[in-house]
């Protein structure tokens, strides 16, 4: 389709495809990290959640009671009404666990190492764990750790990082909106002539705009297509990558379906905005005029 | 509209910007209908008066109404409703480089909604008229002065103006495609088409002796209805 007005041929409008693909690769990427906190946030959380550690430290009593505070501890444990398990770790596992830190010729059986317990409450009938860990705390260097606060440390740095993101992603929107209202501007200007004309015959601001609008998703698609095809291969390279990877803490690096449908929104929404952004400004640029 | 007037002048100035003013105290009335010529010497103010009835500029003051309508009260969503009752030929043609002559002369249909196929054989058809038809998709900057003027002059006329304005409508073309213009004009004239001409050749407003508006240093002397 042939435009009135000759926009195709801009000096300006020539490099806004080439932004807009920049940023849309730059938002889909800001939106793919964020969607990735985000469900690495709620993994860590449904994987931390409904389980609580139980410690036994040896004390200074002159013997090792050990054992013998850690059967008090999981006999508490067992009569607690919504504890779902409660289970012993060895010894062996504790010290496998040391083992990185220590070295493997290092001799860790001398150490006072604490007894631990894993236990693991019913998700739909926790117990009250103050209650839970006043209980355990009658019973001499016994202390149980919910988790509590290394998931609140957790969630706020998830959530800062998905918010840091999702700043990002609104921030390169904002640079968009901005580009584009000085380029419709600097295309309005150097088309003044053509603009009046369609005026004098008759056209309404609407049909002015209407073919900024165009333009602006021409670009639009343009760019935003290449900006997608850019951003899906830096993020299944960076899955396949981290699938290279053994660490249990790191999180997915894997988009799920209905992530990748909301990278690909980024480029129609990067459309839309254009095309908007093109509008009002055509149509508040000729708002001033007769 | 009182007794057919189609356009009321009533002491109207018009200045550009902060610019001393262009034409002063100009007051006339033209009756639907009537035949118009604008002349007067260079920079006497035809193009400006012009530009006033055809709503591209503002007065800076004194009344104006078109078709009955005060333009100061008329709303500005109001205007491309009454621009579209207005013909304009240009006198630089003002046509749109990168559109064929169809699409230029089809332009006022487009931006009025007409439909694509109508548009293109009422088009070809003033084409063929103005005996253009053989560039119908042709560029105007390959086209001589003269063919971009009946260009301007079919993209002003195919709406069916009520008020058709022509600036120097004859100025590029010979004689016997400026007779062929003017028996145009006429023709619309003939069907309810109030039409100015401005313009400068003298023989052409003693051939066809309609009434002349003449403008001299921003004044209009004589010329009009009232």
């Amino acid at each position: 389709m042939t435009l009135d007005i000759p926009l195709a041929g801009d000096a300006a409008a020539r490099f806004l495809p080439w932004l807009i693909g920049f940023m849309v690769y730059l938002a889909a990427l800001g939106l793919a990290l964020a969607l990735l906190v985000v469900s690495a946030g709620e993994r860590w959380r449904t994987t931390a959640a409904g389980t609580a550690t139980v410690q036994i430290a040896p004390v200074n009593e002159g013997r090792d009671t050990r054992d013998e505070r850690a059967k008090q501890a999981l006999e508490i444990l067992r009569a607690t009404p919504g504890v779902a398990s409660a289970q012993p770790v060895p010894e062996r596992q504790v010290l496998a666990l040391l083992r990185p830190w220590l070295g493997e010729d290092a001799d860790a059986t001398a150490l006072p190492l604490p007894r631990v317990i894993d236990v693991t409450f019913q998700p739909a009938n926790p117990p009250d764990t103050a209650a839970l860990a006043a209980r355990l705390g009658a019973v001499p260097g016994v202390s149980l750790d919910d988790h509590g606060a290394w998931l609140a440390r957790l969630a706020g740095l998830a959530g800062t990082i998905e918010g840091i993101a999702l700043a990002i992603v609104a921030l390169i929107f904002i640079a968009m909106i901005a580009t584009v209202v000085f380029t419709t501007r600097t295309s309005l200007a150097i088309h003044r002539e053509v603009v009046e004309v369609l005026h004098l015959i008759g056209a309404r601001d609407g049909y002015i705009a209407r073919q900024f609008e165009l333009q602006a998703l021409a670009h639009g698609i343009k760019g935003g297509a290449g900006g997608l095809i850019l951003a899906a291969a830096t993020l299944i390279a960076l899955s396949t990558t981290a699938m290279h990877i053994d660490a249990p803490l790191l999180p997915r690096l894997t988009l799920r379906p209905i992530e990748w449908a909301a990278v690909v929104c980024v480029p129609l929404f990067a459309t839309a905005i254009a095309m908007i952004a093109a509008r009002i400004t055509v149509l508040r640029t000729l708002a001033r005029e007769m | 509209m009182a007794g057919g007037e189609i356009v009321r002048f009533q002491r109207v100035g018009m200045r550009y910007g902060l610019g001393a003013e262009v034409l002063h105290d100009i007051s006339f009335r033209l009756q639907a209908g009537s035949f118009h010529f604008l002349t007067g010497p260079s920079g006497a103010g035809k193009s400006s008066l012009l530009r006033l009835m055809f709503l591209a500029h503002r007065p800076s003051r004194g009344l104006i109404s078109l078709f009955g309508r005060e333009i100061a009260t008329v709303p500005r969503r109001e205007f491309p409703a009454l621009r579209r009752r207005i013909g304009v030929v240009f006198q630089d043609f003002r046509l749109i480089g990168h559109l064929s002559a169809l699409e230029n002369v089809a332009l006022p249909l487009r931006v009025a909604g007409g439909r694509e196929h109508q548009v293109h054989d009422h088009v070809a058809e003033l084409l063929r008229w103005v005996e253009l038809d053989e560039q119908i998709h042709v560029r105007p900057s390959i086209l001589s002065g003269g063919q971009q003027q009946r260009i301007a002059i079919a993209r002003a006329v195919i709406g069916r103006p009520q008020l058709l304005l022509a600036d120097e409508p004859t100025g590029n073309v010979d004689d016997r495609i400026a007779l062929r213009l003017m028996h145009l004009f006429e023709e619309l004239n003939k069907i309810g088409t109030t039409i100015v001409i401005a313009t400068h050749n003298e023989s052409l407003m003693e051939r066809f002796p309609y009434p002349v508006m003449r403008l001299k240093n921003g004044e209009l002397l004589d010329g009009g209805d009232s």
